[in-house]
């Protein structure tokens, strides 16, 4: 059953008639029933955790906002632009409506004047869908004064940005939100903190399938929420899998589920019936790469178990490699990746993504030492934790997991060099 | 005419300077409206939008420069934007986007001596599953090969045959 892409079950669904005879609203008229504490409550019990990457709870996350503040916002992080993440796209174009009912029982719990869904520039077709949605929720009295005669007034609107993977960072996405460089900002003050969200207001920043989950919380209850998946990873999660599978596509899943069911039920097996899996990016290219062994393959997806095999699930973009291809390629495609979007704001990540691609595109050209892939290695290792937001470390990760786990994909060009 | 005073443009103008508490905040949806009247985000569209938002024309060219969306010079009347990160690369992307040069004889980043199409590789568009993929003037076109290329191609050198307001 989905949660999520009930798009797939429901025709039209898009529609709000359709989305409303479905339980459409229905999560969102019983959060206006309670206080916004006891939908927090809710969120807490139901074990939800953000989905963007970073897994942290929900309900946690809310209850940080400082109910004393007169103006505070929800900003939802529409900006999908991890390599390999595809779900949050499927989500607003199949099932729009759900995004904003859980946007807006996320605006009721911490009592927000607005919520500002910023869509990456490219998903402006999705941006004027959701234009219209909001005008017909207004209409109907879901969107502005008053919602559903609850007394609760909030505001929702579209931003686009215009291609920077960085504003996919939530500080990074209120600058550019305030007409700004798209730039991570010091914390703290941290964005549910006064001083640290959008316009210097206290601001929850969720990601799409976070708040895709919430109407169906509210409306079936936490406990039911919570009974899917794993202890600590609650629900289903949308599965991006691309690459080197037969059926590359989004699968919701409940957590827990092995990355076997997924790449050989689901996605069909390798897309070449005489290659084998050799390795996968579990969390598009920003996770540590792990070579797709039984063990691994055997491995539930949750946020317990990923830790277990030295990875991630973060936002369960799933890159997979058949054994034909060289892993000192994959480093150098992310790093090229990482060293467009890197913003320049902090030095390791501005000039350490720089040289990592400098130097990788020796190695692959066959001009690399042995001493070039312990330098890139070391240059790696000093990124990580040097930076204001993550991408330096996430930068680092292709390097040091590809080195970690494929010596031989490097030495094979390295080694090509000194014979000649 | 400045899109200030261009009457297509002043309902949109009014309303995003509507939804946001600070005039700034606006910054990107008017550049996207100067790039629609211009084209590209040419000097006087930099202009128009810092005298609508009360900004120097140096901030607003910083916006526009740090986004890939917005171009800072003229493209062909057919953007065409190969997404050849990692997933789409493991499709086919790269060989694609290399025939693609060819077949328009063109160079990374270079427009097509009739100014109809200009071709250069993005990063990640979100499509991974319906690799290779392009987007033309932000307009997603899936699945591609070769001959479902060579089709596009002649159906876009029609259109841009047509006499203009046919």
């Amino acid at each position: 059953m989905h949660i999520l892409l009930r798009g797939r079950d429901i025709a039209n669904i898009d529609q709000l008639d359709v989305y409303e005879e479905h339980g459409g609203f229905e999560g969102l008229k019983k959060s206006l029933a309670l206080s916004p504490a006891a939908v927090i409550d809710q969120m807490k019990a139901s074990g939800l955790r953000g989905r963007g990457g970073a897994g942290f709870p929900t309900g946690v996350k809310w209850s940080f906002i400082p109910q004393h503040e007169p103006v505070k916002y929800v900003t939802v992080n529409a900006d999908e632009s991890e390599t390999g993440t595809f779900k949050d796209r499927e989500i607003m174009e199949k099932n729009p409506y759900q995004l904003i009912e859980g946007s807006l029982i996320c605006a009721y719990a911490i009592q927000a004047k607005a919520v500002y869904i910023y869509l990456r520039g490219e998903f402006w077709d999705i941006g004027d869908q959701l234009d219209d949605c909001i005008e017909q929720l207004r209409a109907k009295g879901y969107v502005g004064a008053d919602i559903m005669g609850s007394g609760y007034d909030c505001e929702v609107y579209t931003h686009l940005g215009a291609g920077a993977y960085i504003c996919g960072e939530e500080s990074a996405l209120l600058n550019s939100l305030e007409g700004y460089l798209g730039q991570p900002r010091v914390r703290p003050p941290f964005p549910a903190q006064k001083g640290g969200g959008l316009y210097k207001e206290a601001t929850v920043v969720n990601n799409v399938e976070t708040l895709a989950n919430c109407p169906f919380i509210m409306r079936e209850g936490a406990a039911a929420f919570k009974a899917i998946g794993t202890e600590q990873s609650a629900g289903n999660k949308i599965y991006c899998v691309s690459g080197h599978v037969k059926k590359p596509g989004n699968y919701e899943l409940p957590m827990g589920a092995t990355f076997r069911e997924l790449l050989y039920e689901r996605a069909g097996g390798p897309l070449y019936d005489d290659r084998g899996f050799k390795a996968m990016l579990p969390s598009g290219g920003s996770g540590p790469i792990v070579p797709l062994t039984d063990e691994v393959l055997d491995t539930p997806m949750s946020y317990e178990h990923c830790a277990e095999i030295g990875t991630i699930i973060g936002s369960a973009s799933i890159i997979v490699m058949d054994e034909s291809v060289d892993m000192t390629w994959v480093a150098s495609k992310v790093t090229k990746f990482f060293k467009h979007e890197s913003c320049g704001k902090c030095t390791p990540c501005r000039e350490g993504t720089y040289w990592l691609d400098k130097v990788i595109d020796r190695i692959m050209d066959g001009r690399g030492s042995p001493d070039d892939v312990k330098r890139i290695a070391d240059v790696a290792e000093n990124m990580q934790g040097t930076t204001l937001c993550a991408l330096g470390d996430f930068a680092a990760n292709p390097i040091i997991h590809t080195i970690k786990h494929f010596p031989d994909d490097f030495a094979q060009h390295v080694q090509a060099a000194e014979v000649e | 005419m400045p899109i200030i005073e261009n009457p297509k443009y002043q309902e949109r103008i009014q309303q995003h300077l509507a939804k946001y508490e600070t005039k700034r905040s606006a910054v990107m949806p008017l550049l996207y409206l100067a790039q629609e009247e211009y084209g590209w985000v040419n000097q006087q569209g930099i202009e128009e939008v810092a005298q609508l938002l009360d900004l120097d024309p140096t901030q607003v060219k910083s916006i526009a420069g740090f986004y890939t969306m917005y171009s800072e010079k003229p493209k062909g009347k057919y953007w065409l934007q190969v997404c050849t990160d990692l997933p789409c690369a493991l499709r086919g992307a790269d060989e694609f986007h290399a025939w693609l040069k060819d077949e328009l004889g063109v160079e990374e980043g270079g427009t097509t001596d009739d100014g109809l199409f200009t071709v250069e590789h993005v990063m990640c568009l979100a499509a991974c599953d319906k690799a290779p993929m392009l987007q033309c003037n932000f307009r997603y076109v899936e699945n591609l090969g070769q001959e479902k290329m060579r089709e596009l191609l002649a159906q876009w050198r029609a259109e841009a045959a047509q006499p203009v307001g046919d």
